[in-house]
């Protein structure tokens, strides 16, 4: 923890006291001089005015999953500060916030002790203050609810009646921390703050944003994704009332990919152009945008189709790959060699949108000299970076207004259609909010990468593994969004979740390892990212070893995972619930998976039946161990949604492309689970006091491999590619 | 451009837009009840979802024209405070991004007016038409039953 300075500063006829600690800021930071119609600000987040109101800035996006809540409660549960009591704002991205990016399941656990430590400091500031005013120990004081008592007097003083001189005070350098035991918020199940705006319509998401004078733009992009206008009509569009402007305007696929193979793909992929039709209301925008006539070139992604990608990949899965270091154990290919029994098995996962109910949207008004947005975005301080390159500014004339996110999963880590509005509102000089369709969500990606896992491994006569190969073969992020030249490298983040540590079976050999394929289109992280594709290929071989091997597909899990015990007691506890060991009638079945990412362990068990030519899915049951849970009834409905969200990408829908176009377009063709579609599931939460894990993501990974062996029980048939109809196996 | 009569939460609001409009596009932007999403502009979500008349219909695919004055809409603005649902969803905790949300509670009270004891089945069919991406759906169905014995309750009592 670093401390850095304190401000005395005036603003209007207002004393406003500033102390800066910074918490998260790298060690320039500069001052929080900017305060605040709200009160003081003792560190930057937290504000408390005259009258002891508590507002807390939060740097982590909501988008469903539950950090309104938990990062303000990490602050105000050392803060001695029901968190009712407490107003909270979303960060606006400047540096002083330090990382503002939701994304890889990492709020609570990268912020646990950091946005403590800040509560922390502040209440003994308070403390101090009240000891000084008392003229006692500190140790004669403690804080509670908004106020500090006098243990001895019982005397009481608000937070708002010291924190004039709380500020004046040194700050602590190590502020002591409440023990586990000492929680009074966090570790329960609380009613989140944002649920009641959400049922009564007052929350306000990206597309609620109301600016006088704004304009509302609709965009045609280029069918292929990265092509550029070749020419284009306005003038029927210019025709339909309200439309004010149809203009050039162009979409950034930020960094650029790379691509060794072509290298002008790199620059016709780093960009490309669109025709915004802009309005003086959206449906105005709409109809106009279905009037513009254009041509387009189809440079950079021109006769690309996902089967051409998957036939690529499985070519390149004949050879060896890079090796991931983080997986590599023993000599696999002698240890193969020596196995009794050799086993192949090949897993394609599909490319898949991320399809947030809120589709991208994004109000910018860009003026001389700043820059100022509203819009649903995952990280608003990557977004002022971002912006400042684009436009030529500096990041201190860039502000952002964080929105709630109607769901992003991870798509709106991607600002792209942020960059769009601001270019079309530096042209029109007005505030302009873009609204992508759900069609341009479905068809412009970036998508998640569809994946070639190439498995290969070998047992004993006593059915024991020997040897266990992963071989990946696909798109990579760091190539695509980070410009990263592959060539002979691994993608760390594609090993995601098969890692020794992720999946820590005991092989004597192991290896995983990486072939790089061009996807010829935008990628992206998406729910649980490579997780999402490695473990269903990852646990389903599990299961294929165990019945080559004739043994127990959980005892065999039990068996490799004995030095694991945290994997081993989410085991049992699957077992138990689920009932994993009761006899079941021919045809019906049960399937379990289990998988580490984001530093938390999930595990399900689906119990299938056979129907017809298909299945029918009886039962779920789910475990999770994500350490300390903050708010369980939170970690429990996430465990929900993911449920519905990995098993629509596992028997519902998947991005095809063809001649450069997405063939999917809208909810009829890229289908998602609805009410009704699954059974509910048995969900239990681990109880313990290991340090936070993710939670928004780690349930996904192995949802489609519990299930797919599942069914492998009930029929006999083996699902080795998805997404697969339930109905007919 | 023609003008529209329509009765919004039963105030009524005069509107002067193309005749085509869809009824979304004339809540939120023009009447500035912003409860109501956009999610698909199809018919497939229910994102969009109001009532007419105490049925429920996808704002997005109607068009204004096809209003009378006389039709009764309601949006997420216009549910009695304190009403069964509302409370039901509260204490179910059900939103997660929230944004479906307006949509699926719309729904739900358009079933319980019309069925006061709804089944799973009833509730499956009722919602089918409201994607949560979110996945809140064994939530929804929770608070459906839970609303359902408290408006039975209070009939009661
Ligand atoms: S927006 Fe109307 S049904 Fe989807
Ligand atoms: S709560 Fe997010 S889509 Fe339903």
């Amino acid at each position: 923890m670093k401390t850095s300075r304190r401000d005395f500063i005036r603003i209007g006829s207002q004393s406003v006291f500033v102390l800066a600690l910074g918490f998260s800021v790298s060690g320039k930071a500069k001052s929080l001089q900017k305060v605040t119609q709200l009160g003081v600000e003792i560190s930057p987040y937290i504000v408390i005015n005259e009258s002891g109101k508590v507002t807390l800035f939060n740097p982590r996006p909501d988008m469903g999953q539950g950090t309104y809540q938990s990062l303000p409660m990490l602050i105000a549960e050392e803060l001695e500060i029901p968190l009712e009591q407490v107003d909270i704002q979303m960060t606006d991205g400047s540096a002083r916030f330090g990382s503002q990016l939701s994304g890889g399941s990492s709020s609570v656990r990268t912020r646990w002790i950091p946005m403590r430590t800040a509560g922390a400091a502040v209440k003994e500031m308070l403390m101090q203050a009240g000891a000084n005013r008392w003229k006692v120990s500190i140790a004669d004081c403690y804080a509670k609810a908004g106020f500090i008592i006098n243990r001895n007097s019982g005397a009481k003083l608000s937070y708002g009646e010291l924190v004039e001189e709380a500020t004046k005070l040194p700050v602590p350098q190590k502020p002591k921390l409440k023990t586990w035991s000492e929680f009074t918020q966090l570790g329960k199940k609380s009613f989140r703050p944002d649920v009641t705006s959400k049922v009564d319509g007052t929350a306000i998401f990206g597309l609620d944003v109301q600016l006088p004078g704004m304009l509302y733009a609709s965009i045609v992009h280029a069918p292929t994704i990265y092509g550029k206008v070749k020419s284009f009509q306005a003038d029927q569009a210019m025709g339909v009332k309200g439309v004010r402007f149809v203009l050039k305007t162009e979409r950034n696929f930020y960094h650029g990919p790379f691509s060794p193979d072509i290298e002008l793909n790199q620059k016709a992929r780093s960009k490309s152009e669109a025709i915004a039709v802009v309005a003086e209301s959206y449906w105005a925008a709409l109809k106009g945008k279905k009037l513009v006539q254009a041509t387009w070139s189809s440079e950079g992604s021109a006769e690309s189709a996902t089967s051409q990608y998957f036939n690529a990949a499985k070519a390149k899965a004949q050879s060896d790959g890079v090796t991931y270091k983080d997986a590599a154990v023993g000599d696999f290919s002698k240890a193969l060699q020596l196995s009794d029994y050799k086993i192949q098995a090949t897993y394609q996962t599909p490319f898949m949108a991320h399809a947030p109910m809120e589709p991208c949207n994004a109000t910018v008004f860009v003026q001389d000299g700043k820059v100022e947005v509203w819009a649903p975005v995952q990280g608003p301080d990557s977004l002022v970076t971002e912006l400042a390159g684009y436009l030529g500014m500096k990041p201190e004339q860039v502000k952002i207004n964080v929105t709630f996110l109607g769901g992003a999963f991870g798509r709106k880590a991607y600002y792209d259609y942020v960059l769009e509005a601001a270019h079309i509102s530096r042209q029109v000089n007005a505030p302009v909010k873009v609204i992508w369709t759900r069609e341009e969500d479905i068809q412009q990606g970036p998508f998640r990468p569809g994946m070639i896992s190439a498995m290969q491994g070998g047992i004993d006569n006593q059915g024991n593994v020997l040897a266990f190969e992963h071989r990946l073969n696909g798109a990579s992020i760091m190539a695509n969004v980070f410009k990263a030249d592959m060539r002979g490298q691994v993608d760390p983040w594609a090993g995601e979740g098969i890692s020794v540590e992720d999946s820590p079976y005991a092989f004597p050999a192991r290896r995983n390892s990486f072939n790089w394929v061009d996807p010829q289109m935008p990628i992206l992280w998406w729910r649980s990212v490579y997780a999402s594709t490695n473990v269903y290929a990852q646990e389903c071989f599990i299961d294929e070893l165990a019945h080559e091997g004739e043994k127990d597909p959980l005892d065999l899990r039990l068996q490799l995972l004995k030095d694991s015990p945290r994997f081993i007691a989410v085991l049992n506890k699957l077992a138990e619930i689920s009932d994993y060991r009761a006899k079941r009638k021919a045809g019906k079945s049960i399937g379990i998976a289990i998988a580490r990412s984001f530093a938390s362990i999930a595990a399900h068990a689906f119990v299938v039946e056979k129907q017809g030519t298909g299945v029918k899915i009886n039962q779920i049951y789910s475990v999770i161990d994500c350490g300390f849970a903050v708010n369980p009834d939170n970690i429990v409905a996430q465990m929900q949604s993911n449920l519905a969200y990995g098993l629509s990408a596992t028997i519902k829908n998947e991005i095809t492309r063809n001649h450069g176009v997405t063939e999917q377009s809208n909810f009829h063709d890229y289908a998602v689970i609805r009410q009704g579609e699954i059974p509910d599931a048995v969900i239990h939460v681990m109880q313990n006091e290991e340090e936070p894990g993710g939670v928004g993501e780690p349930g996904l990974p192995p949802i489609a491999p519990a299930l797919c062996n599942a069914i492998f029980l009930a029929t006999g048939k083996r699902v080795r590619t998805l997404p697969f109809d339930l109905s007919s196996i | 451009m023609p003008i529209f009569q329509l009765t919004v939460n039963t105030k009524k609001h005069r509107v002067d837009v193309d005749s085509d409009t869809p009824l979304l596009w004339v809540i939120r932007d023009e009447i500035k009840y912003t409860g109501t999403k956009f999610g698909c502009g199809m018919g497939l979500c229910g994102a969009c979802t109001v009532l007419v008349n105490g049925s429920p219909i996808r704002s997005c695919s109607t068009p204004v024209s096809t209003l009378k004055p006389s039709d009764k809409i309601t949006t997420i603005e216009g549910l009695a405070a304190g009403n069964a649902v509302q409370e039901a969803w509260i204490e179910a905790q059900v939103p997660q991004c929230g944004y479906c949300q307006s949509g699926q509670i719309l729904a739900a009270s358009a079933l319980l007016a019309t069925n006061a004891n709804p089944s799973d089945a009833d509730i499956d069919n009722a919602m089918a038409g409201n994607i949560c991406r979110c996945g809140t759906y064994p939530r929804m169905r929770q608070a459906i039953h839970a609303a359902a014995s408290k408006i039975q309750k209070t009939k009661k009592a």
